[in-house]
């Protein structure tokens, strides 16, 4: 039979927003209040003394002001703009190569590893519980001047003279940040793929299809969310990152957004409120990234409540 | 499926192998499996040259001078054990992990099972604050937190304890996560089952959900821990100094400047502590599963679909 939710009166409908509650204060306190502080200080003043931000937690007071500048840095070709156009850059080649080498990874593990599959899924895994900034660190070792790298190619005959990666190069940067989010993108990928139902492929097949063209008819049209999820994974990321060009190069040619607001933030006491307004900015840029993040994971969770 | 129709000839020639795979690149993905397994390697190797050099003898990180545990424990000035700067690191990361373990891990099934019955506008809005956090790129958290503690609660001191409360700000949203699976593979039916024989919904809850969540909350426990060694951007966000840096910060500070060896070993002890506490969360899940003999899947998928 079934009954009504709650076994003592009253007692149901304040135990379950209680239970929460704890949680829910913790997230307004130091999520949601951090993230106003960030506006109050982007749209505050600077004390015109000790140069010291004052943020404005009145939004009627609010003074756009650090961001007429940041924006005008953004589009007057400014080094900020360069870093703009770099981001952007670094983050789309490295997404396209996650594709290029992501893609047939989950592909094979998810519908063609057969009896590998468990041991393959346990070393794709490996990569998100050693610490990201320890994998860096381990192709520091490599790309050293008397690294690996340069002694395998040199020894083989590819490079006369040892070269030093570490120096400012894109495709250092590049390489970092394939090696170090492509896991968040295969992850995903792999969990759609993995879902897909071999009956649809036989059917396709049973219809005429070639191999070929059941794949590119059907399993990459259904693969298609997994792609979309893996790429935003590791885009929102990748936008807000500043470790992996600081110790893969360090130099001021391969800065990202991120270094910026890491240097104004951790570097200066005058530019909070520039600090402050990039973040901003950095937030707008990736927001739609977010929203759609958002929207597929709540869809997800209310398919799984059924 | 019709390949195996096809090779029934004995031995096909090399052209003739061609022209097949040609016709159907698809029937047998060598090319597929070679290209993952190399990606498997690309993957794990550097790591694996970055332990080996950790008990290297001599000083180099690229030229292999026999075992040692010298960089551990032996060396009297440079292991991690005798530097200050490292041992610090460690004890620093140890001990943030812990707190935010034991405090995180209870806010967050309280908020689990609270937003996986409450129902009503207030639980949706509730549900989406849960969620920000885990796609909030960690630079704006870092940020935004490090403002917060300079301007408005300039009670609590950048530090330790600002990084103790960053840890578990972001800590909560994945243990809801991992106890929500399973809440929803439990169903509700042994809660009502307990109510119809005369328990209260506290009682139920009590004595009925939280048993059976057991293994679930261990694992979230472990997952915590691992989190928060692993976290990098919010630590470095709220340190002070030479106290307050945690291992993946004095990695980030050192890596360029002074590298040795001692750095490789105080990355892989971080790396030993992780693997250990995901074995023990992948070895409770597992036991969460058998125990209720959960549909397909494995407890290795468990933790992938940690990543969402």
């Amino acid at each position: 039979m079934p009954r009504k939710e709650g076994g003592v009166v009253g007692e149901h409908r304040s135990l379950w927003p209680a239970l929460a509650a704890p949680g829910v204060v913790w997230l307004v306190l130091f999520f949601l209040a951090p993230f106003y502080a960030i506006f109050a200080v982007a749209m505050g003043t600077v004390d015109p003394i000790f140069l010291q931000p004052q943020p404005e937690w009145n939004p009627y007071f609010w003074d756009p002001s650090s961001f007429r500048d940041v924006f005008r840095e953004i589009f007057t070709g400014g080094a900020l703009g360069d870093t703009f156009v770099r981001t952007i850059g670094y983050v789309a080649v490295a997404s396209g190569l996650c594709i290029l080498i992501g893609y047939p990874v989950a592909y094979y593990v998810a519908r063609r590893a057969g009896r590998w599959k468990g041991l393959l899924l346990l070393l794709m895994l490996a990569p998100f519980w050693i610490n990201y900034l320890m994998r860096m660190l381990a192709w520091v070792n490599l790309l050293d001047v008397d690294g690996q790298l340069n002694r395998l190619l040199v020894t083989i005959g590819l490079l006369p003279q040892p070269r030093d990666w570490l120096a400012g190069h894109h495709e250092t940067v590049i390489l970092g940040l394939v090696y170090g989010y492509l896991p968040w993108f295969i992850l995903p990928l792999y969990a759609a793929l993995d879902r897909i139902d071999q009956n649809v492929l036989e059917a396709a097949r049973d219809l005429g299809a070639s191999p070929f063209k059941a794949f590119l008819r059907v399993t990459l049209p259904l693969s298609r969310q997994g792609i979309l999820a893996g790429t935003v994974l590791i885009m929102l990321p990748m936008f807000g990152d500043y470790y992996t060009p600081n110790l893969l190069s360090g130099s001021p040619r391969t800065r990202m957004i991120g270094n910026w607001i890491d240097f104004f933030v951790n570097s200066t006491v005058s530019a909070g409120g520039q600090g402050a307004a990039l973040t901003i900015v950095l937030m707008l840029f990736v927001a739609l990234l977010m929203v759609y993040y958002l929207v597929s994971v709540a869809r997800a969770t209310r398919e799984a409540r059924g | 499926m019709s390949a195996e129709a096809v090779v029934a000839r004995p031995k096909p020639g090399i052209l003739e192998r061609v022209r097949a795979w040609l016709a159907n690149p698809w029937a047998q993905p060598r090319g597929l499996a070679v290209f993952t397994w190399l990606y498997i390697a690309w993957s794990l190797i550097p790591v694996a040259i970055a332990v080996q050099f950790s008990f290297n003898a001599g000083r180099s990180r690229s030229t292999w001078q026999g075992f040692s545990l010298r960089w551990y424990i032996s060396d009297p000035d440079l292991s991690v054990l005798h530097d200050p700067s490292l041992r610090l690191s460690l004890l620093q990361s140890l001990r943030l992990a812990g707190l935010t373990m034991l405090v995180a891990t209870p806010i967050g099934v309280a908020l689990a099972i609270g937003l996986a019955r409450w129902r009503g506008r207030a639980a949706q809005a509730a549900n989406f604050l849960m969620l920000f956090p885990l796609v909030t790129p960690e630079i704006v958290m870092g940020v935004s937190l490090f403002l917060v503690f300079t301007y408005l609660y300039d009670f609590i001191p950048l530090g330790t304890w600002a990084q103790f409360i960053g840890h578990v700000t972001f800590s909560i949203s994945f243990v809801v996560v991992i106890i929500r699976g399973r809440l929803f593979a439990i169903g509700r039916d042994y809660e009502e089952a307990a109510m119809d024989l005369g328990a209260s919904q506290t009682e139920a809850l009590r004595r009925v959900l939280l048993p059976m969540l057991a293994p679930a909350i261990f694992a979230s426990f472990m997952i915590v821990f691992a989190l928060s060694i692993d976290d990098f951007v919010i630590s470095q966000f709220l340190s002070t100094g030479a106290e307050t840096i945690t291992i993946p910060v004095r990695l980030y500070s050192t890596a360029r400047l002074a590298p040795s060896p001692a750095l490789n070993a105080l990355a892989s002890l971080m790396l030993f502590a992780t693997l250990i506490a995901i074995t023990l969360a992948g070895l409770f899940l597992r036991v969460a599963r058998r125990r209720q003999a959960a549909r397909g899947g494995s407890a290795v998928q468990d933790l992938a679909k940690l990543e969402f």
